[in-house]
């Protein structure tokens, strides 16, 4: 029985949370690894491209609230998600034409990219707030829990509960059905091909006659579309806030370089690797091991290892260790 | 920093991907071909004088051709322009004067692109296949300008190299290189290319597989297509030419059937030792 409660504890607060943060990171560090796959740069406005095309999807949805429209007890926010994807989708389409083609057309090094890609952030940050405000912002409505606590007590007679919130179940499966499509558009289709190899070897992709603006805008549209998705799925499941976004291109970047930058594979067990530290070691264990350990053994202090605060000490502290021993990352990148 | 696009602060690969080294100085997309009155080669770089940017000449004067049936081979000592003179004839080097004629078309003014779309297969020397594709989805890539069904090509290119059937499913990159040799000239022939051009294709492969490669040439020539092929090793090349450049400063040295040129003695001097 206590360990029974113990895992419950353990699922309830880590398990779940951390699986559906994984995911989140995953499209996130999804969008990276394409940018830097086939544009060869680290692209700094990821995480602001997030909160652009989350910020579109939260004016659909309060429009689709007001005419009263909705999913009953699924989010409104996921009919408005396609809103936000063509929103990321036309911002980013217009930042290419405008300012990343002409550094294309110069041939600059990857790294000016690097830095053009940082003051786009800063123009999306603002264009963000002009669009949405400064505000925290809630739109996560319908049904809010799966398994209530109560129900989960009742049901089982456990001491612990275990809550399921809507938005947990529905960012992994909304993120398995995402990965699903990239994986097979990558890998079965002429054009996906064709991004890998311009990837790959970009010289022979145009004596092949693979077009190369063809695959980069095909690229901008696809990192959008991922980028909306995570944005909307991270904001119903943990509140808008638009600094927030900013700050998750932190772990992003860590679960990118993780997995091994270029490789779409690596960047989603990187999220989940990133994801299960971050959440393990700031959770007081106290719980958990007072199920587990005979009663001399039960800790006195909450075995928090850190505070939630330092949460993203522990994704560089990942990225670090990974740097200086497999800097190719889990997956084998492009040659980090 | 004269230059504002320069090297500086680029080796960091946690934020940036190293840039290919560019093939050479293509010819802007753009151009247009034009016919040409009477009769000539059917791929011919007549007169051809250029370098790369707007450094020295490498290449004087030099004309390079080849007729439907032929293996034309280009030889010469290190730094001779061999590569250069493809190159030049495939549009990857702006000509300062001279021209390239296919097929009764000028194409001097046309991009490497658009030749290929005109017929040219072209084999560069190094970084000639795409490493994390399979061995099938490099000949699909081969075949990209191509809305019509392929699997054809793919059968002939299988049955020309049959270890790539074998391999089919297997990243390239994982192959040996005389195997990626072959899936490189095979992803050339996907366009079922009027010529073929192949850039040293021999170059750091053991003799024994050389001598194979050689022999698949042999048997791709004998399919009708003309080769146009620069060679390192020139005696082997030489004795499966039936047309030899052999070139010298970028210039025209010695020219003849691969046979005259082994038996002539200054070229047996100077470039065969003996």
């Amino acid at each position: 029985m206590d360990a029974l409660n113990a895992l419950v504890v353990f699922a309830n607060f880590v398990l779940i949370p951390a699986t559906a943060y994984g995911a989140q990171l995953a499209l996130g560090a999804l969008g990276v690894t394409l940018i830097y796959g086939i544009l060869r740069f680290s692209n700094f406005a990821h995480g602001d491209t997030m909160a652009f095309g989350t910020a579109v999807a939260i004016l659909a949805t309060w429009a689709l609230q007001a005419a009263g429209i909705g999913l009953g007890p699924l989010p409104t926010a996921l009919l408005a998600l396609p809103v936000g994807i063509l929103g990321a989708m036309a911002l980013v389409l217009l930042t290419d034409r405008g300012v990343y083609r002409f550094y294309r057309a110069q041939r600059v090094k990857p790294v000016i990219f690097v830095i053009v890609s940082m003051g786009v952030m800063f123009v999306y940050n603002g264009l963000t707030r002009f669009v949405i405000g400064v505000d925290d912002q809630r739109f996560a409505d319908g049904e809010r829990f799966v398994i209530s606590v109560r129900e989960f007590r009742e049901a089982t007679g456990l001491a612990e509960g275990l809550a399921l919130r809507t938005t947990q179940l529905l960012t992994v499966v909304v993120a398995i059905i995402a990965v699903a499509l990239l994986f097979w558009f990558l890998n079965r289709t002429r054009t996906g091909k064709s991004m890998r190899a311009f990837s790959d070897n970009e010289d022979l992709a145009l004596l092949s006659g693979i077009n190369p603006e063809r695959v980069v805008l095909v690229t901008w549209l696809i990192v959008a579309a991922l980028a909306a998705t995570a944005g909307v799925l991270y904001g119903l499941d943990k509140g808008f806030k638009p600094f927030v976004y900013f700050q998750l291109l932190l772990p992003i970047f860590a679960a990118a370089i993780v997995g091994g930058l270029g490789n779409p594979l690596g960047a989603i067990a990187g999220g989940f690797v990133i994801a299960f530290a971050e959440v393990t070691i700031t959770y007081p264990l106290k719980r958990v091991l007072g199920y587990l350990l005979p009663e001399s053994l039960e800790p006195d202090g909450l075995v928090q290892l850190l505070t939630t605060d330092y949460k993203f000490a522990v994704s560089f502290g990942i990225l670090l260790v990974v740097l200086l021993f497999r800097p190719t990352g889990l997956f084998k990148g492009k040659a980090v | 920093m004269t230059d504002p696009y320069s090297d500086r602060g680029n080796k960091d690969r946690s934020i940036t991907r190293e840039a290919p080294a560019h093939l050479g100085d293509p010819v802007p997309p753009g151009g247009t071909a034009s016919p040409v009155e009477g009769t000539t080669p059917f791929l011919i770089g007549r007169a051809m004088t250029g370098g790369y940017g707007s450094g020295a000449d490498i290449l004087h004067d030099c004309t390079i051709a080849v007729e439907p049936g032929e293996i034309a081979v280009i030889v010469g000592p290190n730094g001779a322009g061999k590569s250069t003179a493809m190159k030049a004839v495939f549009g990857m080097l702006n000509l300062r004067q001279g021209e390239v004629l296919l097929d009764g078309e000028d194409i001097t003014g046309l991009s490497p692109q658009a030749r290929v779309l005109k017929g040219m297969g072209f084999v560069p020397q190094t970084a000639n296949i795409f490493t994390s594709l399979t061995v099938e989805e490099n000949l699909e890539m081969g075949a990209f300008v191509r809305r019509d069904d392929f699997s054809g090509t793919m059968e002939q290119v299988y049955s020309l190299f049959p270890i790539l059937r074998e391999k089919r499913l297997q990243p390239a990159g994982e192959l040996s290189g005389g195997q990626r040799q072959q899936v490189a000239v095979g992803r050339a022939l996907m366009t079922e290319p009027k010529v073929l051009m192949l850039d040293e294709p021999t170059a750091g492969v053991s003799p024994i597989v050389m001598d194979e490669l050689f022999d698949r040439i042999i048997e791709v020539s004998r399919t009708g297509i003309p080769i146009l092929m620069v060679e390192q090793n020139a005696r082997q090349a030489l004795e499966i030419a039936d047309k030899g450049y052999v070139l010298v400063q970028g210039s025209n040295a010695y020219t003849g059937t691969g046979r005259e040129l082994l038996a002539d003695p200054e070229v047996r001097k100077s470039f065969l030792g003996g």
